[in-house]
């Protein structure tokens, strides 16, 4: 059984996790345009944005080393852009380059780390994100656990009929990838059958709409304001 | 009273193969009907017809209504169809969200849906996972999720095809008791012929798209040698 951890995360109970969705959209939305908006030499600015995510964590009650560890998964691809920048001459572009891209990256993480998927999708569709987009990334989500274990099952079969040489091995992989696929496309067959079963019809009906309460509000007009004072040096 | 009655029923698949050669077949109110027969006898596509899945020649009634394009929403409420995988069954993000989604079809404020998927998840013994994923829960967890997902909408009919598929023997106790205490009339689409003595009254053995024999559980399956014990 998969137990992804940012998931388990997400399901965590701060001050942080109970704020609606949309409240922590709209705050995301304004933390990374005032941290692409910032000018590179402005680094005392990018110390408070990384001093206001430091109290986000806090609130959030999630492992510190963890989340910096996932967040600094974005670091190989923006630093190779760095090092180019900083070839060519400008340095202090190229530190900004690496510090928006992890701050941006943490930020991101925060929120799917401390909203469960089912809200957030929830929370994108009620700001206008269109619903067939929507219900694709709910069911990635919720079959990628189903074929993966597929996959794992499949891989542990190959190794368990091992000795087989490079070349043949690659043809297995091909061949394994070929099964997974044809078998997804049979499941998404059962699953839209499932779903006639009871009564689909085509269009995918609402449950529980979220509420958006006063401290909400407050939080959003908090976070918003934090971004937008630290983006001006004020 | 018939809830099920099927007359003359034939399917062919594109590819030409005859699944379904003339059934006729009947399921009265609050009955068990254990299908038996071998693989690619039938059993499967002809209970994809009863909630209008596929659509044969013949004719097929649920409760009196015949089974066409204007009916299906209504069929679909009369007959509970419980797949063999449960992970295609359960597709939403959370158990409570999965079995209210029946409901929500059917035209219930999300309030009524939730109310009555509460109500189902409590029947099944599910009450504590409503916010887990599907992901997280064991095979037998899966299975009671899914009978809740179809008994929410309040069938008249309960079709279960290889229920018993992946459960260790606690599980199928735990099944068997579950069924035995549902009220719906059922069809057990099986294997497991200690499953099907259990709760089946009668049993009807499918051959080659065809009704080959019915009769009690114990009578078919001597007649037609289907226990894994059997002569070789």
């Amino acid at each position: 059984m998969h137990h992804v951890v940012v998931e388990r995360w997400s399901r965590g109970s701060s001050p942080l996790h109970a704020r609606d969705a949309r409240a922590k959209l709209g705050a995301l939305l304004a933390f990374l345009i005032a941290v692409a908006t910032t000018p590179p030499v402005a680094q005392a600015a990018f110390a408070a944005y990384a001093a206001l995510l430091a109290i986000a964590i806090g609130i959030s009650r999630l492992p510190v080393r963890a989340v910096l560890r996932r967040a600094a998964l974005v670091l190989p691809f923006s630093t190779t852009f760095a090092v180019i920048t900083w070839w060519s001459g400008d340095s202090a572009r190229a530190l900004a380059l690496a510090e928006k891209s992890f701050l941006s990256g943490l930020a991101a993480l925060l929120l799917v780390a401390t909203t469960p998927l089912t809200d957030l999708l929830r929370g994108l569709e009620s700001v206008g994100v269109p619903r067939p987009l929507i219900l694709v990334v709910q069911f990635l989500y919720r079959y990628l656990f189903v074929i993966s274990e597929q996959a794992q099952h499949m891989r542990l079969a190959a190794r368990c009929r091992q000795g087989l040489g490079r070349g043949s091995r690659f043809h297995a992989a091909a061949g394994a990838l070929g099964v997974l696929f044809a078998r997804s496309w049979e499941r998404a067959d059962g699953i839209y059958r499932a779903m006639l079963a009871r009564g689909f019809s085509g269009r995918y009906p609402p449950i529980a709409p979220a509420r958006f309460d006063a401290r909400d509000a407050a939080f959003l007009c908090a976070a918003v304001a934090a971004a937008v004072a630290i983006r001006l040096g004020l | 009273m018939s809830v099920i009655q099927a007359r003359g029923l034939r399917y062919r698949y594109p590819d030409g193969t005859q699944a379904l050669d003339g059934i006729n077949f009947h399921l009265d109110a609050g009955e068990c009907v254990a299908l038996l027969g071998a693989n690619g006898s039938g059993k499967t596509t002809f209970v994809l017809h009863l909630n209008g899945l596929l659509d044969g020649e013949g004719s097929i009634e649920v409760c009196g209504m015949p089974v066409k394009k204007e009916t299906l929403q209504r069929v679909r409420a009369k007959v509970g169809l419980v797949f063999q995988d449960s992970d295609e069954q359960l597709f939403m993000p959370t158990v409570l969200e999965d079995v209210a989604f029946g409901p929500a079809n059917l035209g219930l404020s999300p309030q009524e849906a939730v109310a009555r998927a509460h109500k189902a998840l409590e029947q099944v013994g599910m009450s504590g996972a409503i916010h887990k994923a599907p992901y997280h829960l064991s095979s037998g967890e899966k299975r009671r999720v899914a009978i809740a997902g179809v008994l929410v909408m309040e069938p008249e009919v309960l079709v279960l095809d290889e229920p018993t598929t992946s459960l260790d023997p606690p599980g199928q106790r735990e099944l068997t008791r579950l069924l035995r205490s549902l009220p719906q009339a059922k069809l057990l689409v099986t294997h497991d012929i200690q499953f099907a003595e259990a709760l089946a009254t009668r049993a009807v053995f499918f051959e080659r798209g065809r009704v080959a024999g019915e009769g009690s559980v114990h009578d078919v399956v001597a007649r037609f040698n289907w226990s894994s014990r059997g002569s070789e």
